[in-house]
């Protein structure tokens, strides 16, 4: 299986989802402890979930601070002011380049004639240099915009990417298993999409339609008075056109937008899933489906492009009453002797100009429109402040030195209770030292909060009340480099980075050399599988990663996990899909690599637990037992009490 | 740390490059076929309505060299009143354009993306794993939108607007014969240069969508990995190889954005340069008296008239280029082989008859030596694995008896679930036979073959939809609610009423996310609820925990008395299930025998299963667990189960 699921569900999802009623701020529902490691209500008869429908994490904008999208726009573009200036004067003095034609034309009509017929043929040299600048210069000083908005739009869409990039890396764990890497994806890349159309084709597009309209407006008030008041007086309905037409459209594109989030769901969940899909004989319930879902989008489509046409058609009659009057009215008093008649060839000439690019206007509209939903969904990703933040540089502390040669060092759990921000309590209050160099094997069935106890040693989360300390620092004072230095947890999903083998097990270690990394798979018994693929080491894991078996992959992680050689090791559930040898394996690697080193293991398994120096029996949330596994098992407590019935279920 | 700056290289190595841009988008013809009519009258009216505005100058010259100049009021009033005329008539045959394609087109995009859907659910599962469902994705949605413009704009105003030019030449020339051949001077410069830009501009504009797919992996990755990122503290080397490749994007963008801007100055300026001329020429001519004011008027304002068209054949035609390599990301995929279909049955049928030692009419009762699962000689190599490779599996043998279970036991790697997956046929034998009851599963009907085998994979996908539907996807479509009920109770699923809307509750990508225990527990449902008469099960029991794994064996016992099936098993438990083991090394299926006949005589065996269970009585059915061979790994065992 490929890991990469591109499913873009950017859906407004009105499904029924409960997974995270946990997250709504203003009604705490106590009934609703969830605990992160299994989003399954309890079966208990009053653990009916709240399915509440306005929780932010069912839909698909996080709340948005009023202005924030705006903001962000403002802090995007501001760097760049200078550039941003630059690109717009060359727009406008291109502008103002190409609306001269009309003016040189009406200059050689009513001047230039009459001295041609009287010798003179100063202005017509006068046009002829002027038309040939006019030329040079449009080029070149469209050559020079397009390169210097370019320069901008890049600029921008770099900063974006990257803003959204390290702000969801400094996002804690909790809020990507709330927020889906789904809608992550598509917020950095459709919606960063559609920001780049709207900048590197709406924008100029808009600038260049507003400033014809400015410089046409102006030309034609300038040539004359009345004929340029009534162009600019054809400006009202086209406004209101626009608006009118703004409103309907953006319906139409929340329409759309949905449907085909449905679409994209569905296509990607069935990609996802193709060997069940086969297996069980989908392909055509699923092609009915898909034809539904299709359906509707077409119709939206269909129906956002119709609006596209209604404007159209609106927005050409009144370009073309107008034209039809100002020439009426103008031919009128040209006939009259009040207007010249060069000024009235040059006004219809404008004319035409004036109302060419409206149907382009809205083209803009709507990637504009686009482009400000996507906008203000990653304004919204981006004002999430990230709930596990690093400490400031200046307040970071070091780990004390190392007391003995071992690289273990003491976890306390002082005073910890750790609750969800919606009142239900996975982690009663507690107190709990492991000793450096202990390792510590936690038990207890799915839910117990054997896990929140993981992340919380690991800070992926932090403690709602009291400290995690590590050899007396405060987990929260150490920066990331430090903390990673400290503890590292190998979760039981074993994903793999694009990029080779070796490369994946450095990831534990940038630094580490050849030697080392082959070390450390050798240690875990990674490395003859490792040598057997195409390859070796050198093997792209993306080519050949669906080949790489789930166990496989495991290894992987934890030869990379040896390599960190960290002070505390989290081990959660990290053997699952191992074979026994695989197990036996990482026992052996465990007995002698991890020796001084303080472990955590999370684990389903005989020989992880046999390994432990002392297990830890956890239920509700409580440690409920605590002693070495021949004690505890010798005793008369629960786990003494699991190890019977199972005795017993063998036996019989 | 990993860096994906490797270019994102086509997964598939067909023969795309090199062919011209028309006929890659002449291959949407036949999507196109269906609204022919409407895209052609679209496109007569459009032409018509461009021309349209071609008249405008004439009435005007006719305006200003006529009633303007005699002072004429009425004759003012009827060019104005023509004018006007021609406006509405050139604003409702636009209107009338876009209605004409607006819902065929839709049409044809939807129609192109049923077709991917359609095309891509049943391409070979080895496709799947080469291709990101990413890279299908965006085929599915970018690219058909940006074919669905292409049909709307560039292809019909490439038409329109040349058909525009060479009208508006016409009248051009007809009116001065020798201003319309200055006019025209640039365009053999103009064809010239944009054709030169034009290829550069293809070459950068693939390179961008190549890195941008880069881009988006690096993004997945720390999405998907952000558990490993955050746990190993690398998201510092992870931004930095993301700030590379966005660097780089922006490189190639910007040397986009100046193929671009050359094109975009030599099509403003050349023509502008021509108008100017035209006007001097034209000025002095009229000064001569050999042209008339208002042909002059009319003349520069046909010129004018013609920039639009003259200037935007330049992104029509970075539209088509765009548009072309749409195209073939399209077909890329569509011309992917389907899995071929299987032969006549009744063809098909003839020799594995005679191969068949007893040709009766119920072959699974009255001739065992051939009911049941089995392999011959069954050899497979992954399609696009070098040719010098060895083979995943090679020669295996293997009789699963009707009504018995075999246990597939293995080291990490050995190819057991590449071995499932060869029964239902999500991968087809390199080489020799896989028959179900006698019959040869390569001539079988892959419909009526995956009725008669039922899969869990290892990894359990639930699909967006409710729970109830989940699990009876794996029956026809007559089970109802008490073979429902049933299948949730073998699995020991009874958590399912407990959720919020019980079977009716939605789960998947949109709904519930459910933990790795019970999505197990559904897909173990879903593959027994259509009481299949042959169940593969990969490593079926892996995540549960010990009470309820201890459940569901007892339920599944009942299951699998009746049933043929084949268990990937890691660890004794679920060996407990099977009749019979198999054991697979090095390819080949290496011994058979019950659990207790392989734990003696077979060293591997005994290593895989770590000794553990060695020295129980022989000859017991294997479903009666052995006793412990001492205690102290009796505890361990206890601990272990305890610990879940």
């Amino acid at each position: 299986m490929t890991t990469s699921s591109t499913s873009a569900s950017t859906s407004a999802s009105t499904s029924t989802s409960t997974s995270a009623s946990r997250n709504t701020p203003p009604e705490p529902d106590p009934n609703q402890p969830k605990p992160a490691e299994d989003a399954t209500p309890p079966a208990a008869p009053d653990g009916k979930p709240a399915a509440t429908a306005d929780d932010p994490f069912d839909k698909d904008d996080l709340p948005t601070p009023p202005g924030a999208t705006r903001a962000l726009l403002r802090s995007l573009l501001s760097p760049l002011r200078g550039r941003v200036a630059l690109a717009a004067v060359l727009l406008l003095v291109q502008q103002a380049v190409v609306q001269a034609g009309p003016l040189l034309v009406a200059y050689a009509i009513d001047s230039g004639v009459p001295a041609v017929r009287a010798d003179d043929y100063g202005p017509l040299i006068a046009v002829a240099v002027g038309y040939l600048l006019c030329a040079g210069a449009s080029g070149a000083l469209q050559y020079a915009f397009i390169v210097a908005s370019a320069r901008v739009n890049q600029d921008v869409l770099l900063d974006l990417r990257g803003r959204i990039f390290r702000h969801a890396q400094a996002l804690s764990v909790d809020f990507h298993e709330r927020y889906t890497s789904g809608r992550l994806i598509s917020r950095s890349t459709t919606d960063v999409e559609s920001l780049r159309e709207l900048l590197s084709e709406g924008l100029q597009e808009l600038i260049t339609v507003l400033l014809s309209f400015v410089y046409i407006s102006a030309m034609l008030l300038w040539l004359d008075l009345g004929l340029g008041a009534l162009a600019v007086a054809s400006f009202v309905p086209l406004y209101l056109l626009v608006r009118l037409y703004q409103r309907r459209a953006g319906l139409m594109f929340r329409n759309r937008s949905t449907a085909i989030a449905a679409v994209i769901v569905k296509f990607a969940e069935t990609m996802n899933g193709i060997r069940p899909v086969r297996a069980f004989r989908r392909e055509r319930a699923n092609d009915a489906e898909f034809a539904a879902l299709n359906r509707r989008h077409e119709r939206s489509n269909g129906g956002a492009m119709l609006e596209m046409a209604r404007y159209v058609v609106g927005s050409r009659l009144i370009a073309n009453v107008a034209v039809a009057a100002i020439v009426l009215w103008g031919a009128h008093r040209v006939a009259d002797g009040g207007l010249a008649l060069g000024v009235l060839a040059a006004a219809v000439l404008y004319l035409r100009r004036l109302y060419d690019p409206i149907d382009r206007l809205g083209m803009f509209l709507n990637s504009y429109q686009s482009a400000a939903a996507s906008l203000e969904k990653v304004a919204g990703l981006l004002a999430q402040t990230p709930a596990v933040p690093e400490p400031e540089a200046s307040a970071a502390r070091p780990l004390p030195a190392l007391e003995s040669d071992h690289p273990g060092r003491e976890v306390r759990f002082d005073g910890v209770r750790f609750a969800y921000r919606t009142g239900g309590e996975v982690l009663p209050r507690f107190d709990l030292t492991l000793p450096a160099g202990q390792t510590v094997a936690v038990v207890g069935s799915t839910g117990a909060g054997k896990s929140t106890l993981a992340k919380l040693l690991a800070r992926f989360y932090d403690p709602t009340e009291g400290r995690v300390l590590l050899d007396g620092v405060d987990l929260r004072e150490l920066s990331g480099a430090e903390l990673r230095r400290g503890v590292v947890m190998v979760t039981q999903e074993a994903f793999l980075f694009s990029g080779t083998v070796a490369e994946n097990i450095a990831i534990g270690r940038p630094d580490a050399t050849r030697e080392e990394i082959e070390h450390a798979a050798k240690a875990i018994g990674a490395h003859d599988f490792i040598a057997s693929l195409p390859d070796g080491y050198d093997t792209d894991v993306r080519k050949r990663g669906g080949r790489i078996s789930a166990g496989q992959r495991q290894l992987v992680a934890f030869a990379r996990a040896l390599l960190a050689d960290p002070a505390v090791l989290i081990l959660d559930e990290a053997t699952s899909s191992l074979d026994i040898p695989g197990e036996r394996a990482v026992q052996r690697a465990m007995h002698t690599v991890l020796r001084g080193r303080t472990a955590v293991v999370i684990a389903h398994r005989l020989s992880t637990v046999e390994i432990a120096d002392r297990v830890l029996v956890m239920e509700h949330g409580r440690v409920v037992e605590d002693g070495a596994p021949a004690q505890l098992i010798a005793g008369t407590g629960s786990f003494a009490e699991l190890h019977r019935a199972w005795r017993e279920s063998v036996v019989s | 740390m990993p860096k994906s700056a490797a270019p994102a290289e086509a997964p598939i190595d067909g023969p795309i490059g090199g062919r011209s841009t028309v006929r890659t988008l002449l291959r949407l013809w036949p999507y196109v076929r269906p609204v022919r009519t409407r895209l052609i009258t679209a496109a007569f009216v459009a032409i018509v309505a461009s021309c349209t505005g071609l008249v405008f100058p004439l009435v005007l010259k006719w305006m200003v060299d006529g009633p303007v100049a005699d002072g004429d009021g009425a004759g003012v009033w009827l060019g104005a009143l023509l004018l006007l005329a021609l406006g509405l008539v050139e604003a409702l045959l636009f209107g009338l354009r876009r209605w004409l394609v607006a819902r065929p087109l839709a049409g044809v995009e939807a129609a192109m993306r049923a077709d991917l859907f359609r095309h891509l659910q049943r391409l070979p599962v080895a496709f799947h794993d080469r291709w990101a469902s990413g890279q299908l994705l965006s085929r599915g949605t970018t690219d058909l939108m940006l074919l669905r413009m292409f049909l709307a704009f560039p292809l019909t105003f490439l038409l329109v607007n040349g058909a525009t030019i060479v009208v508006g030449v016409i009248i051009l020339l007809g009116q001065d014969f020798t201003l319309g051949l200055v006019l025209l001077a640039p365009v053999a410069p103009m064809v010239i240069v944009c054709a030169y830009y034009e290829g550069r501009y293809t070459a950068v504009a693939r390179r961008a969508q190549d890195q941008v797919g880069d881009l988006t992996t690096v993004v997945e990755e720390s999405v998907l990995g952000i558990r490993i990122i955050k746990g190993f503290g690398r998201h510092r080397s992870q931004a930095r190889a993301f700030r590379e490749l966005s660097h780089t994007l922006r490189g190639t963008e910007l040397a986009k954005a100046r193929i671009l801007a050359a094109i975009y100055a030599v099509i403003m300026a050349l023509p502008e340069a021509a108008i100017g001329a035209a006007l001097v020429l034209g000025t002095v001519r009229v000064a001569d008296g050999d042209l008339s004011t208002g042909t002059l008027v009319a003349f520069l304002s046909t010129a004018l008239a013609l920039r639009w068209p003259v200037e935007s054949i330049g992104f029509l035609l970075a539209m088509s280029q765009e548009s072309a390599t749409a195209t073939e990301r399209y077909f890329e995929v569509m011309d992917a082989e389907p899995e071929a279909p299987s032969p006549a049955p009744s063809a098909a049928l003839a020799p594995v008859a005679t191969l068949a030692p007893a040709p009766s009419a119920s072959p699974a009762h009255s001739a065992p030596e051939s009911g049941g699962l089995r392999f011959h000689d069954v050899e497979f190599r992954y399609p696009d694995a070098p040719p010098d490779a060895p083979p995943v599996l090679s020669r295996v043998d293997l009789h699963i008896r009707p009504g018995e279970t075999m246990a597939l036991v293995g080291a990490t790697g050995s190819g057991k679930t590449t071995l499932t997956a060869l029964v239902p046929r999500l991968h087809e034998v390199s080489g020799g036979r896989i028959t179900l009851d006698g019959e040869d599963i390569a001539a079988m009907d892959r419909e009526r073959l995956r009725t008669l085998v039922a899969v869990a994979f290892e990894e359990p996908t639930l699909f967006s939809a409710t729970v109830g539907e989940n699990v009876l996807m794996g029956a026809e479509g007559s089970a109802g609610d008490a073979e429902l009920a049933r299948a949730l109770d073998v699995a020991q699923a009874d958590f399912v009423y407990a959720l919020p809307q019980g079977t009716g509750t939605q789960v998947g990508e949109q709904g519930l996310s459910l933990s790795g225990g019970q999505r197990q527990r559904l897909a173990l449902a879903r593959a027994v609820v259509g009481r299949p008469r042959f169940l593969v099960l990969d490593d079926p029991l892996s995540a549960l925990d010990v009470h309820t794994e201890a459940l569901v064996e007892a339920a599944l016992r009942r299951v699998l008395a009746d049933t043929t099936a084949l268990i990937v098993a890691h660890r004794p438990s679920t060996v407990q299930l099977a009749d019979r083991v198999a054991l697979l090394s090095g390819g080949r299926v290496a011994a058979v025998g019950t659990h207790q006949e392989l734990l003696r005589e077979n060293a591997e065996y005994a290593w895989l299963m770590s000794g553990a269970e060695a020295g129980g009585p022989a000859g017991l059915p294997a479903a009666a667990p052995p006793s412990p061979a001492d205690p102290a790994d009796h505890a361990g065992r206890a601990a272990e189960e305890a610990a879940r």
